[in-house]
């Protein structure tokens, strides 16, 4: 028994060191690929040199100077500006600095972009835009997610219907993405028969009334859900009859019909316990791979959550927003994939010993 | 594969009617990107693309595809342009100087027949004159098919002279007194020339929605005094319409055709080098990584799991904002960022089971090295089965380039599907009711996937029965 417990924290603890070291790596080549290189700070670098030119030069309170003695002010303003700034350091030393400070989730300050309450915090832009991205997309998701176990545990039982086959016959469909599904839908629903907002998260002006809010929400919420509900559940109910269907022809299925089991009890205690584990790290990534935003599909239906945000935050090249929802994001699938490592861990015994590698 | 194999896998193939469905759009999207590469050359597509409406003036703006009018009752009007510079349009030029004395005259008209039941979209008439010092002077008359005559303009011209006359407030108000006194009212709203100058002259030009076209012989005379011998002037009237050629035009004027032939031959291009690339990258790397084993497993796997904790999209992002990428530097950067991709751990676990099989061991016997045993058997082995996934996966990289060209990080210079849809999608085609503007790249982009879909799908059954027996 301790010998076990030792294996399993051993275990454990490997896969929080790799885990840690990958999160280490990813948010760095971010910062890399966010400053290209250094390059933004050069940007900076001009811009300020520039403000302070031109508040020297253009200064009132600097008239009696010379050009020479100005140029000489201003020079020093500018070295005590990128001192402040911490410019004056090679750009290697202050990625190191950026990392750290990024891993212990200081964000920092935002170069260009504010959040409409009007703060700069990196932290607060993100914690803005979180919430409406999370409730699109995982409604999005666990709608998917129903109505794909239930829709492919229902036609696993009708395997070879009408249903079945038009399923099967449908799912190539997804070939073709859910933003795209929304330009159609947005075609139809909102330009031509208006039944149906063209995008946004609510009315302009929003309703007052709290009721009346979550109504005019839920109706923006319409378009983009189904656009992705076209596009995924096909496909997605395809798979997982495909799945069900492979385990039901196992042998202790066979077995359990020969025993004259009722069919809902082999579904449950015999296809769906073993399938499960499966289905719900798959769903539990994706639901936090969404939390990034769908940057496409936001942009179509002009939703202003986290996948807009980095949009406009790269299009600008405001580095620390981008590193900080890198960071966040990469946190979060971090500790997903830990938790479910442990949960793995304790269901699955080979791993708790360390027979597999897994 | 032997070729023997190759066709019978193509009998096979034939078999299935999804499979020739999709060969045969396949085909039609291939010929359409040879036709497009052939007629039109690359370097005419982009200048024809960049320029806009500097080589496109003679279009319209915003028109939809002229075979629209065979569903619509009200028959939508073509563009109809007259030069005197070219014979056989329309225009007639007649110059008379007397014997002696510099002062001459010239007389242009244009006349055409106007059956259209809309009005046109835009009236520019562009003047080019030849003098020493003194400038041409003229004046501009507009007969309707009634016989009302209407004076538009007197005055001087320069020697490139461009008179927009829809958009001419002066002449806005002039026409629109004009009109308000033949129908005894005066016109509630800003009645453009355009439609002041077709219009049925009664009560129904009282409402815009009301307002008719009146049908017939149009005339547009002008009168110029030449005060130098060698002086001349020629002139381009263009009546632009709301209907042009089989694709319509975009807001610069440009004929959407050219984009749309040539985003084929791209968006072909890119999702099949793309996803060949990438599957065969992902699949030498995961024979590595099981044949060696050990350290190189390690790191490779490491890798993998690297690349699947950054996030794909915002990362391809950042690089084509911070770099400008052109669509084939994009495409190295996808496959860069791809090869660590999920791919690689399915791989791995096919080649894991290859690598036991004793046809491995019989050629390690009879001393095969590594990298035979990787390439020569290995590979070869595990190919069939990626085959189908392939090319379901070209779809997935055609809409990628259409995902970026939508976030505004398309390539720069060359038209593709994705960049057109992107233009209508940020001059508000959908508020505007330009749909064919959407629709029509929208259709060769379904119709490309579908194709590759369809193809795909067949595929799998054919490389892996055992699946697709559920």
């Amino acid at each position: 028994m301790r010998r076990e417990l030792f294996a399993f924290l051993k275990y454990l603890a490997k896969r929080a060191i790799t885990i840690i070291v990958v999160v280490i790596l990813a948010v760095y080549t971010t910062i890399i690929i966010a400053n290209m290189g250094g390059y933004v700070d050069e940007i900076i670098k001009i811009q300020t040199r520039d403000g302070v030119y031109q508040s020297v030069f253009q200064n009132p309170a600097y008239q009696h100077l010379s050009t020479e003695e100005k140029r000489q002010l201003a020079e020093e303003l500018y070295r005590q500006e990128i001192e402040a700034l911490g410019l004056d350091k090679p750009f290697i030393f202050r990625s190191v600095g950026y990392l750290t400070s990024a891993l212990s989730l200081e964000l920092g300050k935002a170069t260009y972009l504010t959040s409409d309450s009007g703060s700069k915090a990196v932290r607060n832009i993100i914690v803005e835009r979180l919430p409406s991205t999370i409730l699109l997309f995982t409604t999005i998701n666990l709608m998917l997610f129903f109505l794909s176990l239930i829709g492919g545990l229902f036609l696993s039982r009708k395997y070879g219907s009408k249903l079945d086959k038009a399923v099967v016959t449908l799912s190539p469909l997804s070939s073709i993405p859910g933003w795209f599904y929304g330009i159609f839908l947005i075609i139809i629903f909102a330009s031509w028969l208006g039944w149906l907002p063209y995008g946004g998260l609510v009315d302009v002006p929003p309703p007052p009334n709290p009721l009346d809010y979550a109504l005019s929400v839920l109706k923006h919420m319409v378009l983009p859900v189904f656009s992705w509900l076209f596009a995924y559940s096909f496909i997605q109910t395809y798979t997982r009859r495909t799945f069900f269907l492979m385990f039901s022809s196992e042998d202790y299925v066979e077995m359990a019909r020969a025993k004259g089991l009722p069919p809902r009890l082999i579904e449950r205690r015999y296809i769906l316990k073993p399938t499960l584990p499966p289905i719900i790290t798959e769903f539990a990534l994706t639901l936090i791979g969404s939390w990034m935003g769908a940057i496409v599909t936001e942009r179509v239906f002009n939703w202003p959550g986290i996948g807009t945000l980095f949009y406009q935050a790269a299009s600008m090249m405001d580095a620390p927003i981008i590193i900080g929802e890198v960071t966040i994001y990469a946190y979060l699938l971090a500790i997903t994939v830990f938790i479910l490592d442990i949960v793995y861990a304790i269901v699955d015994p080979r791993i708790r010993i360390g027979v597999t590698g897994a | 594969m032997s070729v023997r194999r190759l066709k019978e896998t193509f009998k096979q193939l034939l078999t299935y009617k999804s499979a020739v469905a999709g060969l045969c759009i396949l085909s039609f999207i291939v010929g359409l990107s040879i036709y497009a590469v052939i007629a039109i050359p690359y370097e005419e597509a982009i200048k024809a693309w960049r320029l806009g409406e500097d080589i496109s003036i003679n279009n319209p703006r915003n028109a939809a595809p002229s075979w629209i009018n065979f569903f619509l009752q009200k028959k939508l009007p073509e563009t109809i342009v007259m030069d005197t510079s070219k014979t056989g349009s329309g225009a007639r030029k007649v110059k008379n100087f007397p014997d002696t004395g510099n002062i001459g005259v010239i007389r242009t008209e244009f006349s055409f027949e106007f059956s259209y039941d809309d009005f046109p979209s835009e009236i520019n008439l562009f003047l080019t004159a030849k003098y020493n010092e003194t400038a041409p002077y003229i004046t501009i008359d507009w007969t309707k098919p009634n016989g009302a005559i209407i004076r538009l303009k007197e005055m001087a011209i320069k020697r490139t002279d461009r008179l927009y006359i829809s958009i001419d407030s002066e002449l806005a108000k002039k026409l629109r007194s004009y009109l308000s006194e033949k129908v005894g009212q005066e016109i509630p709203y800003e009645i453009t020339p355009q439609i002041s100058l077709f219009a049925v002259e009664d009560e129904s030009v009282l409402k815009p929605e009301t307002a008719q076209v009146l049908k017939g012989k149009y005339k547009m005379v002008i009168e110029g005094i030449l005060f130098e011998r060698e002086s001349d002037i020629d002139s381009k009237l263009v009546v632009y319409g709301k209907v042009f050629g089989l694709a319509g035009t975009d807001h610069l004027r440009r004929d959407l055709m050219i984009g749309l032939l040539w985003g084929a031959p791209i968006a072909v291009s890119f999702g099949v080098l793309a996803s060949v690339s990438i599957s065969f990258l992902q699949m030498i790397i995961a024979a590595v990584s099981a044949w060696y084993g050990k350290w190189a497993d390690m790191l490779l796997q490491k890798a993998t799991e690297f690349n699947m904790i950054l996030p794909f999209l915002p990362i391809l992002m950042m690089i084509a904002i911070f770099y400008r990428l052109s669509i084939w530097v994009l495409l190295v950067v996808v496959i860069a960022l791809s090869i660590f991709g999920s791919g690689v751990k399915t791989y791995r676990a096919m080649f894991l089971q290859v690598k036991e099989l004793p046809y491995i061991e019989a050629a390690q016997a009879y001393g095969a090295s590594n990298i035979r045993i990787v390439f020569r058997y290995m590979i070869p082995k595990v190919l069939p089965t990626i085959i189908p996934s392939l090319v379901l996966s070209v779809s997935s990289f055609v809409f990628l380039e259409a995902a970026l060209a939508i976030l505004g990080l398309g390539d720069p210079v060359v038209p593709t599907w994705g960049k057109i849809i992107n233009d209508a999608y940020t001059k508000g085609a959908l508020y505007q009711g330009y749909f064919y503007w959407v629709l029509e790249p929208s259709f060769l982009l379904v119709l490309t996937s579908l194709g590759f879909a369809l193809l795909g799908f067949a595929l799998d059954k054919i490389f892996n029965p055992k699946l697709s027996e559920m």
